[in-house]
């Protein structure tokens, strides 16, 4: 039995734990917002955040996330249901083309400044540089970040995965 | 305009009341002689036959119907605003819903009716249709396309028309109420008003009126000048519910007890399962069973990563075929050796033939010859190819992203030898399509392992699979000579190529070249190809735009002013050119180690201009900034359009740099983006794209800007190394040596 934190409710799951947490994230808990898109690591789309940090869920077994704080594109919003800055930022840049690889974009975006709240296109390079776009909107991501940085509410925003809730299971 | 009166003669409009109270106006269009088939379904059937364009709620919402399907191209968008402007609707009104593909009616309609003139089934698709399907999918092109038609074709011809003559209904039935003459009535942001007597009315109050008036067949449409919506900046309705996770893609589907499937098909295209030992895989927890397919395996299991897990432990032996000793060499080979065969013999079939070309040659002071390749290509949608089934006795439900939810439904229904009627779709988000979602082979395989299975099932392929199982973009050799004359005159052209699919005027160029001959021959592979992102332009745009540069180098003159010189009747083509030559600074001095390319392709009926700056670094390739110019008639959605050729231009570069797909023992090696690898963040550069409205016809956005990228760093490349780049990609050269023109002059 894994017991986690997934965007701030405890989930206890009963799975083989070598089970790659995307899956079970995808399958067993249905948040479907974290993709697949190669499973080896070279793509990003799955990309989520095990205690604050940027994983690739694709290759990081269940295992890993025992009494972990897990948080999912999913788990961005705050409490009261307003998007991340990070998010805001997208939208305004107009960022997405099909979508697929943006939750995992985003995932990224926010780990990186979290971390660093005004990143330089180095620094961007360097955090992004595993997270393909094949609709090539790397232009519009680099400036999204910019606008999220320039506006300096990462740091101060809550999302709602940080506030643990009292064991809700599923 | 006069286009437009033509085809709405031929068309077919009609409104109604819908349940509830409210408007809905449809518009079907169809070729001039099928005006009696789709009268008479309307008539028995009623409106559900309408592909239906247009409602309005007693609520006030407006909903446009798209019957395109969303795989990051924003047409959706760019069609609401067509119809919004031509109604003088709220812009915050309006919404989309996608047209269903589980519609019989609007489907028929849309195959009887989205055949414009000419339009003909891409060469490519043929092979996925069947006789009684064929009308079909000639609407499917229309779908298949997305991004370089929707707007061009369903936009132009229906949105527009349904616009206006919702609007003129609207007014006719304020008109009524009022008793005041119609040309007293303003009609703006979904209110009618009577300036006069200061009476208003909103949309959502008069709809039910208005829903009994015939809708006029030629309304008046707007002129640019007035057009509110259309060219304006909005944002596109999709992005929300991609930025919260929230977007459902083909992947996402939730069916209740289905299990998942892992896949693995015959290495070899045209192999299939000689025997099969599934005991040690069967044996595994979670594993319900293992399917045998005839051409491909499948393990069913409670989880995606259970099944992709014991399917490593099916032990499968495939049948030996005669392509088993193809490799990449041969194939190219092969090529080289079809196309010089054809030219030699006479055996080729021309595209152009222009002027005494062979006199040219042999007066020529200079004859320039020399072989252009480009490799294989897959896709590499980011959403890996999957689909969800259920099949219950001879009913069969797919939950799948498609390009063409239509021909999905056809083609699942004669694998599994049932009626279409019982096969349902349900269209979802598409994680890429670029041509590869057009084809419905893992939609096939789902529904076959579900029945097999007898509980749903989402079959997922993994990333290798989806390598080694693609559609390609063909590999293809093409090979030029041009003839000069002593003053530097560029007297003839002459190419010879294969694989000639759509669109059939991909390699003729431009160029005011007064003998041409452009000719192709079949060079037929074991490996499935079909479209690919601008389709056959996505090789000749290369070939003829990089040969062009030497050419201009032969006859003594700068790449850009010998195509303005070549350009001179083609005001059109001369401004697009000249629009991207001046905002990258063409002309300026370009420094040692950097190199500025340049290259003009038309596609889709738009004009397309880049300028590529390079840099070479320690015997490598770093593209920072490419000029683009495009005349698409009129940016209907200018944003999104803007997006559409950053994305076309990065889905080209990676090709260009990175792209190919290599055989060895007749299979694909790929597997992943290790050894496919694609435009990261670091290596993306500036894209600053320019837009004309010249007015003219509107011209696609999806696809053309993708074949201009690769000729425009090829020429950068020369300049910057000395080397011509006549085979892709560019990561196979090493710039630390320049590469000494092998093929030149006789
Ligand atoms: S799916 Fe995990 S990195 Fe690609
Ligand atoms: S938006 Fe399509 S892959 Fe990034």
């Amino acid at each position: 039995m894994i017991t986690f934190t997934v965007n701030g409710s405890q989930q206890s799951l009963d799975i083989d734990p070598s089970t790659p947490l995307l899956w079970a994230i995808r399958e067993n808990l249905q948040l479907t917002g974290t993709k697949f898109g190669c499973g080896v690591a070279q793509c990003g789309a799955c990309t989520v955040h095990l205690n604050g940090q940027p994983v690739r869920s694709c290759v990081t077994p269940i295992a890993a996330a025992q009494g972990a704080l897990v948080t999912t594109i999913e788990g961005l919003e705050s409490a009261e249901g307003d998007l991340h800055p990070v998010q805001d930022a997208w939208i305004a840049e107009q960022v997405p083309q099909c979508g697929y690889c943006q939750s995992g974009q985003i995932m990224s975006a926010v780990a990186l400044l979290e971390q660093n709240a005004n990143p330089d296109d180095a620094a961007i390079n360097s955090a992004m540089s595993g997270n393909i776009c094949r609709c090539g909107m790397y232009g519009r991501i680099r400036k999204a970040i910019k606008r999220a940085a320039g506006e300096s509410v990462v740091g101060v925003f809550d999302p709602k995965a940080n506030n643990p809730q009292e064991a809700s299971n599923v | 305009m006069s286009k437009l009166g033509k085809w709405s003669r031929r068309g077919f409009i009609a409104g109604g009341v819908v349940v509830g109270g409210g408007l809905v106006i449809g518009v079907a269009l169809r070729q001039g002689d099928r005006r009696g088939d789709v009268i008479s379904s309307v008539t028995t059937d009623g409106d559900e036959l309408l592909n239906i364009w247009v409602k309005i709620n007693e609520a006030g919402e407006i909903t446009a119907i798209v019957p395109h399907s969303e795989m990051g191209q924003g047409a959706q968008t760019a069609l609401a605003q067509m119809l919004a402007d031509e109604m003088d609707a709220k812009w915050s009104d309006v919404g989309f819903e996608e047209a269903p593909a589980t519609d019989d009616y609007a489907n028929w309609a849309l195959g009887k009716g989205f055949i414009l003139g000419d339009a003909a089934v891409p060469e490519v698709l043929v092979p996925t249709v069947d006789g009684a399907f064929y009308q079909v999918a000639k609407a499917m092109r229309l779908q298949i396309t997305g991004g370089s038609a929707s707007v061009r074709t369903t936009g132009v011809h229906g949105m527009r028309v349904a616009g206006a003559a919702a609007r003129e209904m609207l007014i006719k039935a304020a008109a009524g109420k009022w008793q005041v003459a119609e040309s007293e009535l303003t009609a703006s942001e979904s209110v009618i008003s009577h300036t006069a007597s200061g009476r208003t009315a909103t949309y959502a109050e008069l709809a039910s009126a208005a829903a009994l008036f015939t809708p006029s067949p030629t309304p008046k449409l707007k002129d640019v000048a007035d057009f509110k919506i259309m060219g304006k900046y909005v944002q596109r309705h999709d992005i929300p519910s991609k930025v919260d996770g929230s977007a459902q893609f083909g992947i996402d589907a939730q069916v209740p007890g289905m299990q998942y499937a892992a896949i693995k098909a015959a290495p070899v295209f045209g192999s299939a399962v000689a025997s099969v030992d599934s005991s040690k895989a069967e044996q595994r927890a979670g594993v319900t069973q293992v399917v045998n397919l005839g051409n491909a395996v499948a393990v069913v299991a409670s989880g995606y990563w259970l099944a992709e897990q014991a399917l490593k432990d099916v032990d499968v032996k495939w049948t030996a075929t005669s392509n088993d000793r193809v490799n990449t060499e041969s194939l190219r080979e092969q090529f080289r050796k079809d196309i010089t065969d054809a030219a030699t013999n006479g055996t080729s079939e021309s595209d152009v033939e222009l002027g005494n070309y062979a006199e040219a040659f042999a007066a020529a002071e200079r004859v320039l010859e020399a072989t252009y390749e480009v490799p294989f290509l897959a896709h590499a949608c980011m959403e890996p190819m999957n689909a969800t089934a259920s099949v219950n006795g001879d009913m069969c439900e797919v939950w799948v992203g498609a390009q063409n939810p239509m021909g999905f439904r056809y083609e699942v229904a004669a694998a599994l030898e049932l009626d279409p009627e019982n096969v349902t779709v349900h269209q979802h988000f598409m994680g890429g399509g670029f041509g590869r979602r057009s084809i419905a082979d893992s939609a096939i395989q789902a529904a076959m392992i579900a029945r097999e299975v007898g509980t749903p099932v989402k079959l997922i392929w993994s990333r290798a699979e989806d390598m080694q199982h693609d559609i390609y973009r063909p590999g293809v050799a093409s090979k030029f000579r041009a003839a000069v004359a002593a003053d530097g005159q560029v007297l003839a052209w002459d190419n010879v190529y294969h694989e000639k699919h759509e669109p059939a005027e991909a390699p003729v160029i431009p160029y005011a070249i007064a003998a041409q001959h452009i000719h192709y021959t079949d060079s037929p592979t074991h490996l499935p190809f079909g479209p690919w992102r601008s389709v056959d332009h996505s090789q000749h745009g290369f070939f003829t735009e990089a040969f062009f540069d030497e050419v201009a180098e032969a006859a003594g003159e700068d790449p850009y002013q010998l195509r303005r010189k070549l350009l001179a009747d083609k005001p059109r083509h001369l401004k697009v050119l000249d629009l991207a030559a001046e905002k990258a600074g063409w002309g300026e001095p370009v420094a040692q180690g950097k190199g500025r390319g340049i290259s003009l392709q038309e596609s889709f009926g738009s004009l397309v201009a880049q300028v590529v700056d390079v840099t070479l670094t320690d015997g490598k390739i770093g593209v920072d900034r490419v000029v683009c110019a495009v005349d698409a008639g009129f940016a209907v959605s200018p944003d999104g359009f803007v997006a559409q050729m950053e994305s076309g231009i990065s889905y080209g570069l990676s090709a260009a740099l990175y792209g190919e797909i290599s055989v060895e023992n007749g299979a694909v090696q790929q597997t992943a983006f290790h050894d496919y690898p694609v435009v990261r963040m670091q290596d993306s550069p500036v894209i600053e794209t320019h837009i004309l409205n010249s007015g003219e016809t509107i011209g696609g956005a999806g696809e053309p800007g993708t074949p201009g990228i690769a000729p425009a760093l090829a020429n950068a490349i020369y300049q910057a190394t000395g080397t011509r780049v006549r085979k892709l990609p560019v990561s196979q050269y090493d710039f630390n040596y320049r590469v000494e023109e092998q093929e030149e002059l006789i």
